[in-house]
């Protein structure tokens, strides 16, 4: 429900990286990473830059993103970790005391430039 | 022309959230943000909780709603500083974001508090992403939601330093499996306290509060 205002940022950051020497520069490809328990809805996402980049360098450029897995390590045994569930106790030793080392990025890597 | 970027979206947020820990230990408050989905009792529970708490703990509150003061004017009878944040105005917003507490709490003064909870926006997704500078979070289920409340929206209690099973003296009339609730919150956040209470009737207060009290002194000493 809050992707205009996770857009509305990502366009700035993207704006404020292209160097400003560039004249009339056209963004391709935007390079996100979005962690699979971010609270954030990918379509949702798309629709909300593709109406927020009219007019902009960022107009029409793809946006591609990268699902950053969930992965847990126990701070007890350091077993580190994949999920898809919504389960988050150590599978080795049943302890509670877990970490969250990704799956709630919300990131832009980079973004491309057309050459022309 | 790839330019790397690397940044974090939310970063701005979260400076905004460093910002306001700093403001309330240099005020040496204890910041509680509590959460759940709409109706789930939290206005209630913190009636009852402000009560209890109050006068030796000195206690102020923010509410997030998107519209009405409805929540604020409930809370106000109780005696503890109340404010209200609208976000309608803001567009909308489905949860509270750092710089809104930072006003908030610059406009309500903390120099007489040991203690302010925000009531966040009701919503289960959203509140749970932005950090807003809190030393604990809360989140309160009530049993007239379903017991994989916590499966569905495992962000949110993932984050939680404690949960509420709000409305017990309903489950005698409820098909609602208490002990599977509990368990599917031990499933996201294994070991996080639960506090099972109605706050209407105030049966279980008594440990909520205790954890709560306990928290402010670990804090403020």
């Amino acid at each position: 429900m809050h992707e205009m205002g996770i857009a509305q940022q990502l366009v700035n950051i993207a704006l404020d990286a292209i160097p400003d020497d560039i004249e009339s520069p056209r963004v391709e490809k935007m390079n996100l990473r979005i962690g699979k328990l971010a609270a954030v809805v990918e379509h949702s996402l798309t629709f909300c830059l593709e109406v927020i980049t009219k007019d902009t360098p960022l107009e029409g450029a793809e946006v591609v993103i990268e699902d950053v897995p969930v992965s847990l390590r126990c701070e007890s045994c350091n077993h580190e970790w994949q999920t898809d569930a919504p389960a988050f106790g150590c599978p080795a030793c049943k302890d509670g005391q877990v970490k969250m080392i990704s799956g709630r990025e919300i990131e832009i890597s980079s973004i491309e430039l057309a050459d022309d | 022309m790839e330019i790397n970027i690397q940044k974090r979206v939310l970063a701005k947020n979260e400076s905004d959230a460093d910002r306001n820990r700093s403001f309330f230990k240099e005020k040496q408050v204890f910041m509680l943000n509590m959460m759940s989905s709409p109706g789930s009792g939290k206005t209630e529970t913190l009636c009852r909780s402000l009560e209890m708490l109050m006068p030796d703990v000195r206690v102020g509150v923010i509410v997030g709603d998107v519209c009405t003061t409805n929540d604020a004017d409930r809370l106000s009878v109780t005696g503890a500083k109340v404010t209200q944040i609208n976000t309608d105005q803001f567009g909308g917003d489905c949860h509270l974001a750092a710089h809104l507490i930072e006003s908030s709490a610059k406009s309500l003064g903390c120099d007489d508090l040991d203690l302010l909870i925000v009531e966040n926006i009701g919503n289960l997704v959203c509140p749970a992403e932005f950090d807003i500078g809190e030393d604990a979070r809360a989140v309160v289920l009530s049993v007239t939601e379903g017991e994989d409340k916590p499966l569905k929206y495992p962000l949110m209690f993932q984050v939680a330093d404690a949960a509420i099973l709000n409305k017990i003296d309903l489950l005698p009339y409820l098909d609602f499996d208490a002990a599977l609730a509990v368990e599917n919150m031990g499933k996201v956040h294994p070991g996080m306290p639960v506090f099972e209470l109605s706050a209407k009737t105030q049966e279980g207060m008594e440990p909520w509060i205790a954890w709560l009290r306990n928290k402010v002194k670990e804090k403020l000493g």
